[in-house]
């Protein structure tokens, strides 16, 4: 009996692997159908962005702070993971109706066959920022390390987030623009730009409740001082990873079979 | 050994509420006092049980709630009040052309479908030639699937789903799909799944394939079960005759009424459509001019209504 149903359970995660393979494989042709250099755009586009963006914060602010583009870029690569990865999130559902609702699959490996790709433009941004990071003159230190421990908590969250708006995107469409204006707000809110040295030490705790933000902090305490931050800031991380996650997880299974009247 | 169970199944769309009118029609309407949910229940109270190897025929009207029905055996959906216990692994062939990807080419759409479909890998790799083989697409494999036909999408759609080795097989009007020929050898390879003991399930419009593929037959209208039976003759020919008089039956007696108006109504056909023939073949007798034509008419004339020929010549002469 326990034998039958390990073997079924193996049977299931085998299929639903190839399914996961076929879907990243189509949401990569989907990304670069029609482009001459494919692939490579995942390289260029962030890597002209981050250019761009030497160009023109180094000449208009952070003059007085050492690294400043550095500063920067750790907060940029990973706010444009965030976006990228909960707005393709968000559409994972309401795009693949058609499929939903003709045939019973996992609704969830749409989501996470997304987040994959975002995933992977992510690392590529990353190998990129370390190469800015050389040319800047940042020292490699065995923090650097610790670096996996914030990414995967990250993934963790934005595939949480992901699924709660997904879920929401198919009973009420207006969600789109109401998290667009909110997206901008937290932008602003995440300190992607300035530095937080001119607040008070109250408002910069409550900066804390900005998952990005804490993320962003942790990236550049690690690349910029070259030490790793404080147990708290593990603590932080995993918490909202974990929350967004079962918020998430609780959304798909409550809702599961009710997707498919508002398709 | 029960295949399908469906208890007193009942399905409610809800059209017209804040999830489907979205937030700013939800307000202006709140405002305008004019906001009202309306309900839609697409099956109401069905019941029916089907055992292994049995072949169910559902048929009823458009929107009758025929294909919300599928969508609840197959797991789907989820019914509103009721239970489906279904025992077996459920194949399902529901509106097959939709959901593939445009922009891939048709060998990428056949793993992608098939993995949906829960084959694995090794699987696809040994049937994919035989896929393409039945669907008739060996040269387009490498064509991007936008740029095939109707026909081709559906014929690849049905080719990939019907490799299956269910329990439990739903078609949903897909032995209508291709040309002539293709529906020939659809037709052909659906037989051949379910004389393996595949229990069926098969909602069609063609009223004739129910009664060549069905031992039992379920009739819903407006989401009402009217009857389930297995009586498969009689109900498709009461259902005929609703079809001609939309009368609905309200007992066993009504159904034998329909059925009976139905066999009348065609007996009468027939004998109308004879007589037109033997005046069509009486006139060429009259005119006579070709011997061999005549007399082929006289030959079909005694085959099928000799009563024609004797009573306007006695029938002695030939």
């Amino acid at each position: 009996m326990v034998s039958k149903t390990i073997r079924r359970f193996n049977e299931n995660m085998k299929r639903n692997a190839f399914l996961f393979q076929q879907l990243v494989n189509r949401d990569f042709q989907q990304r670069y159908k029609r482009t001459v250099l494919g692939m490579a755009w995942s390289i260029l586009s962030p890597l002209f962005q981050l250019l761009v963006m030497m160009l023109v914060f180094s000449r208009l602010f952070g003059r007085g702070m050492e690294h400043y583009i550095i500063y920067l870029f750790a907060g940029n690569i990973t706010w444009s993971y965030y976006t990228e990865s909960t707005n393709n999130g968000m559409t994972s559902l309401m795009g693949n109706a058609a499929i939903l609702s003709k045939i019973n699959v996992p609704k969830y490996l749409f989501l996470l066959s997304q987040n994959v790709s975002a995933l992977i433009n992510y690392g590529l941004t990353i190998l990129i920022f370390f190469v800015f990071c050389i040319g800047d003159g940042i020292q490699f230190t065995p923090a650097f390390f610790m670096l996996w421990y914030p990414i995967l908590c990250f993934v963790i969250m934005n595939i949480g987030i992901g699924m709660v708006l997904s879920a929401l995107y198919v009973f009420f469409r207006d969600i789109q623009y109401l998290y667009r204006i909110f997206l901008t707000l937290l932008q602003y809110l995440s300190a992607i730009f300035y530095t937080l040295d001119h607040f008070g030490p109250t408002i910069q705790r409550l900066f804390l409740l900005n998952p990005v933000y804490v993320n962003i902090k942790y990236w550049r305490c690690v690349v910029l001082e070259g030490i790793v931050p404080s147990a708290g800031y593990h603590v932080l991380l995993a918490f909202y990873a974990l929350l967004f996650l079962s918020i998430g997880a609780f959304f798909y299974k409550k809702f599961n079979h009710r997707f498919v009247y508002y398709f | 050994m029960i295949a399908v169970e469906c208890n007193d199944v009942s399905i409610r769309y809800i059209t017209g509420d804040f999830k489907s009118i979205g937030l700013k029609e939800y307000v202006m309407r709140k405002l305008t006092r004019n906001f009202h949910v309306t309900e839609f229940w697409a099956d109401r109270h069905v019941t029916f049980t089907i055992d292994r190897g049995d072949m169910l025929g559902i048929i009823g009207s458009n929107g009758a709630g025929k294909s919300t029905l599928l969508k609840a055996v197959t797991g789907i959906m989820i019914p509103t009040g009721g239970y489906i216990k279904t025992h077996g692994k459920i194949a399902a062939l529901l509106e097959l052309a939709s959901g593939f990807d445009p922009n891939m080419t048709v060998r990428e759409n056949a793993y992608l479908r098939g993995a949906m479909l829960g084959y694995t890998r090794e699987f696809l790799d040994e049937k994919y030639e035989e896929i393409i083989a039945f669907a008739e697409l060996e040269e387009f494999q490498d064509h991007m699937f936008k740029q095939l036909s109707s026909g081709m999408k559906s014929r690849l759609a049905f080719s990939v789903a019907c490799l299956v080795n269910p329990d439990i097989l739903i078609l949903d009007e897909v032995l209508s799909v291709g040309d002539g020929a293709f529906q020939k050898k659809s037709g052909d390879k659906m037989r051949s799944i379910l004389a393996g003991g595949t229990t069926g399930v098969l909602v069609s419009h063609s009223i004739n394939q129910v009664r060549e593929m069905c031992n039992k037959v379920l009739w819903l209208d407006h989401g009402n079960q009217i009857a389930f039976s297995d009586d498969v003759q009689l109900y498709c020919d009461a259902y005929d005759e609703f079809l001609m008089t939309k009368q609905l039956p309200q007992n066993e007696d009504d159904v034998h009424r329909l059925a009976d108006g139905w066999l009348r109504r065609t007996q009468e056909e027939r004998r109308k459509q004879q007589e037109a023939e033997a005046e069509r073949l009486k006139m060429m007798i009259e005119d006579g001019r070709s011997e061999s034509a005549v007399l082929a008419a006289i030959k079909i004339l005694q085959a099928g209504k000799p009563e024609a020929l004797a009573a306007e010549y006695g029938g002695t002469e030939v």
